[in-house]
């Protein structure tokens, strides 16, 4: 059982700069987040764009502003559970929190601090007819291990880096078939990519299908075929497994299910102190909801700050807080 | 001050008002009038999550390769398909007419 004294739900910026004012104040933080690094949406989606309203910056690439808060934070020494999803939260008698991933970590902490931004990023599920009646049976939205496809016939929806990196790697060898299906007939991944999945097109190692969709699936009970619709009509492609890679898109998850209060698929909280209507959690960032709410980087700091006095009276309800300058004090680490 | 009418998922049409001279584009108008947009990303062409379609006819500038790779994440894309957050409101939009997309589960 990992301890702390903030466990913060999503390591994106507003998560990281919560260890930091935690730290000020000698509470301890834990981080759980579903992506495998963090940095959230700003690393896993823009890190090369560059943001103008952090107040100080006029320009700082996304990336950057990641890698400049987790230096900020590193003297607290932050816990990270990084790849996993928070699942369950569950009460224990002494008034904290269990927070379980879905890997079966679990946690324990007085305060939760909810800095999930729009959620957890999920796989992006095209809209074809009766897709859920074949996940697991033909359909996966995640490579994860390719010796899966052994011997098998694949087909792959997308025109990113991933699909084209995995029908190279599963043309080489892996897969007995590979056909890779895309809307149109340039690609956004890296140009030398894109030539080799061409190349490989000419020698016959990849059947190519370029202003085309997958828009139906056939088969008994699991894949059998999909429908691929061009310009000149539909036609099916037989094959075993249809893998569609069009690239995350963030959903709320089941933090939905934990009992806090919510609208705009977003959690209600109070502006005093970010709390949420379940004591001792609270949320920040993109993920809350309150009225005039924006949606900004710099207001997730704001919301972060106000939230760890809060919480350092929750944990210690008998102390008393005084608020310390920096630059009078400094910043001393644990 | 320039009209535009957006037609929700259900078909039901909004008109709304929409200044020139705040630099906004169609996925801030959609936000800021609450209809169902997503938005992402911030605008930055990197999410598909403001997919439209455009209905009049208006002369819009080309879409940006970033745009066009973006749409690739979209579904239900059409001719007419543009990223709402790359269409920037100017005085000759007035009269525009757009649809949202459909968004996937």
């Amino acid at each position: 059982m990992i301890e702390t004294d903030i466990l913060i739900i999503g390591a994106g910026p507003c998560g990281l700069f919560t260890v930091f004012e935690a730290g000020l104040l000698k509470l301890r933080c834990h981080l759980i987040d579903a992506l495998p690094q963090a940095g959230g949406q700003l690393t896993e989606i823009y890190p090369k764009k560059p943001i103008y309203d952090i107040p100080g910056f006029p320009e700082v690439l996304a990336g950057d502003l990641i890698e400049d808060l987790m230096k900020q934070a590193a003297p607290f020494k932050p816990g990270f559970t990084l790849g996993e999803r928070a699942e369950e939260i569950e009460k224990t008698d002494d008034d904290q929190f269990i927070v379980t991933t879905d890997m079966g970590t679990k946690h324990k902490a007085p305060v939760i601090a909810i800095a999930g931004g729009l959620g957890c990023f999920e796989p992006r599920k095209p809209p074809v007819p009766n897709l859920s009646d074949y996940e697991r049976k033909g359909v996966e939205y995640i490579i994860k291990d390719p010796n899966f496809y052994k011997n098998k016939r694949v087909v792959i929806s997308g025109g990113g880096d991933s699909a084209l990196d995995w029908a190279i790697y599963l043309a080489e060898g892996v897969a007995a078939e590979v056909s890779l299906v895309h809307r149109r007939s340039t690609f956004r991944g890296h140009l030398d990519s894109v030539q080799k999945v061409i190349d490989m097109s000419n020698e016959g190692k990849i059947t190519l299908l370029t202003d085309a969709e997958v828009v139906g699936i056939e088969g008994d009970g699991k894949v059998e075929g999909v429908v691929v619709k061009t310009d000149a009509g539909e036609t099916v492609k037989a094959c075993d497994h249809w893998v569609p890679l069009f690239g995350l898109t963030p959903k709320l998850g089941p933090i939905a299910e934990w009992g806090l209060n919510l609208s705009k698929n977003a959690i209600d909280v109070d502006t005093f102190d970010y709390s949420t209507n379940v004591p001792g959690i609270y949320a920040i960032g993109d993920i809350n909801n309150y009225p005039g709410k924006l949606k900004l980087i710099l207001c997730g700091f704001h919301e972060a700050t106000l939230m760890v006095q809060s919480a350092f009276k929750r944990i210690y309800p008998d102390k008393n807080l005084v608020l310390k300058y920096t630059t009078v004090n400094g910043v001393s680490g644990f | 001050m320039i009209t535009i009418t957006v037609v929700d998922r259900e078909g039901q049409e909004h008109q709304l008002e929409a200044p020139t001279d705040m630099n906004m584009n169609m996925m801030e108008l959609c936000k800021a009038y609450e209809l169902p947009v997503e938005g992402t990303c911030g605008g930055m062409a990197m999410c598909a999550s403001c997919h439209m379609y455009i209905l009049s006819d208006h002369d819009l500038p080309e879409a940006s390769t970033d745009e066009e790779d973006m749409l690739d994440q979209a579904f239900f894309v059409e001719s007419n398909s543009r990223l709402g957050c790359q269409i920037h409101l100017t005085d000759n939009l007035d009269g525009l007419k757009v649809r949202l997309a459909e968004v996937g589960e």
